[in-house]
């Protein structure tokens, strides 16, 4: 019995994807997590607000992240070894519905918006669709992840912005040359990443946003934006918002 | 058995821990991860007469031992907070609640409050003449005395709850605006709200908060906050809530000892979700340690 959201989990593994990106993989009560695209809440010693980072993959009792060192919070974490212990909040935010998803269907990741994609195509294989993903990166060096949604099965196109892998372009370059023909589409990336699918696809969508967070739980308002259906927290009623209701 | 009650203007509250508006909202996120009854009571989100969206994002910067928000009083505005907020609450929370009000001029602080003084739901008017996030709001209020009491008059011309008014510490001399909110009425003081800072994003070159400045909070002010209840506390005979760093029970008494009759919890309360709740089950221990029966007892003893 561990409190509601709440759990210290143990590090299993603590290793690099590439330069920057590492995954972090730990055991502990993954009940609150229900679908893909929600995030947890790291406490670190010697930082005042927690770090939200997005699920990459769970099961009954592990959970992978991945995660990007960007400041001294992340880089504190990639310190950390194996058997060591993290504070958690879990299972926040409202995720990705994969129930809208179309027979054939489109994943589109940018950089570390990539991880959240990869529960969400096991599950929508495991619901019988036919699961594209298009993932983006600055260069080749930069790629993490590509073989393992092709492991599990999906059609997986890798974009980098200087073509030393892949299309050479952005993702949306990517998806008018070699996948179009996608009736729904998932997305988590940057910012001008999100806009760009969405002003050059007519399809609909679900996107992940990211936003600097208090609390992570609704409570601080800190991460609030505005859609077609009134004020949203991205911690809370997000990270997740339909293509229709969002105001750019 | 150890007596953890105090008593804000007849209102006896089963201890003195009582998370700070603007991070509890109205309770409805921390239900799911605590009983909150157990809490003396809570402050609910600042208030205003009309909805607001608040300032745009990024509105929140991370601090050694604290942050900064500037939030900007987003709120589903006084009609929306009195016909779904206060009926939502009543089905998960027992006690009175705190009315955190803030406004734009006069005019609205006095509707707002005289609106809020007819819920039964609510046990004291929390007025915010400080919050320096919006650049037109509370600030001007609550940095000059005149302008505190002129809050303090209109609110408590049309109230018949206690009306605390909740300090800015960002003033030359706290003690002169405490003073003329007592000498024009006010029933008690809370304080303090959060301290104007800023961070600058070092690769960007630019502010980090959107809005450049905003509200300060967290363990790192509790020493100045302290030293403010302590003067305020000092010189004026009303009831203090002292607010401003308390994340330990070590820190309720502290407050309390220095003069504040009950506590607010801010900051705490975003990077854990059972700070309150652990401060409150944590306080017998502590008084235990201390030799304290009654906390009531202790209050301003360090004067």
């Amino acid at each position: 019995m561990t409190d509601y959201k709440h759990s210290v989990y143990t590090i299993l593994r603590n290793e690099p994807l590439t330069d920057a990106v590492w995954r972090l993989v730990l055991e502990g009560d993954t009940q609150w997590i229900t679908r893909p695209g929600q995030f947890v809440n790291i406490a670190l010693e010697g930082h005042y607000l927690r770090r939200p980072i997005s699920v990459c993959d769970a099961d009954a009792t592990t959970l992978t992240l991945i995660y990007k060192v960007v400041g001294e919070g992340t880089r504190r974490m990639s310190a950390m070894r194996a058997g060591e212990r993290l504070d958690l909040l879990t299972g926040l935010g409202n995720g990705f519905d994969p129930s809208k998803a179309a027979p054939h269907t489109l994943l589109v990741g940018g950089g570390v918006g990539v991880p959240p994609l990869y529960k969400l195509a096991k599950e929508l294989l495991a619901a019988g669709r036919r699961v594209t993903v298009v993932l983006g990166f600055n260069t080749a060096s930069e790629v993490f992840y590509a073989d393992e949604f092709e492991r599990l099965g999906c059609t997986t196109i890798v974009a980098t912005a200087d073509g030393t892998r892949g299309v050479k372009g952005f993702v949306t370059t990517a998806i008018a040359e070699r996948a179009a023909d996608f009736g729904y589409f998932y997305a988590c990336g940057p910012l001008p990443m999100l806009r760009a699918l969405c002003d050059g696809v007519r399809q609909d969508g679900q996107l992940s946003f990211e936003e600097r967070m208090g609390c992570g739980f609704g409570a601080c308002m800190g991460c609030s934006c505005r859609t077609k259906y009134g004020n949203k927290r991205i911690c809370k009623e997000g990270p997740v918002l339909e293509k229709e209701e969002i105001i750019w | 058995m150890k007596d953890t009650s105090v008593v804000l203007s007849g209102w006896r509250l089963d201890n003195p821990v009582i998370p700070a508006s603007g991070t509890f909202g109205f309770g409805n996120e921390f239900k799911d991860f605590y009983d909150i009854n157990i809490l003396g009571t809570f402050s609910f989100k600042g208030t205003t007469r009309e909805a607001r969206f608040g300032n745009p994002t990024p509105r929140i910067a991370e601090c050694t031992a604290g942050m900064i928000n500037a939030v900007g009083l987003q709120n589903p505005g006084i009609d929306r907070v009195i016909a779904e907020e206060l009926p939502r609450l009543k089905r998960y929370f027992r006690k009175p609640v705190i009315a955190n009000i803030s406004g734009f001029s006069i005019e609205e602080y006095a509707y707002c409050c005289e609106r809020i003084d007819r819920e039964e739901q609510v046990g004291l008017i929390e007025v915010n003449v400080s919050c320096p996030n919006v650049r037109h709001g509370g600030m001007s209020f609550g940095t000059s005395p005149e302008a505190a009491a002129e809050v303090t008059r209109a609110v408590k011309a049309v109230t018949t709850k206690p009306v605390y008014i909740k300090l800015s510490p960002n003033v030359t001399d706290i003690v002169a605006i405490a003073r003329a909110c007592e000498e024009a009425g006010a029933d008690g003081l809370c304080l303090i709200n959060t301290m104007l800072g800023m961070r600058i994003d070092t690769m960007r070159r630019r502010p980090v908060i959107a809005n450049t400045m905003g509200g300060f909070s967290g363990a790192a002010i509790f020493p100045v906050a302290l030293r403010m209840v302590f003067q305020v506390a000092a010189a004026c005979r009303i009831p203090v809530i002292g607010c401003g760093g308390v994340e330990t029970p070590r820190d309720v008494i502290e407050m309390m000892m220095a003069g504040a009759t009950a506590v607010e919890v801010g900051a705490a309360n975003l990077r854990d979700p059972y700070a309150s709740k652990k401060i409150v089950e944590g306080l017998p221990a502590e008084m235990e340690r201390l030799g304290i029966e009654r906390l009531a007892d202790i209050i301003g003893c360090a004067q």
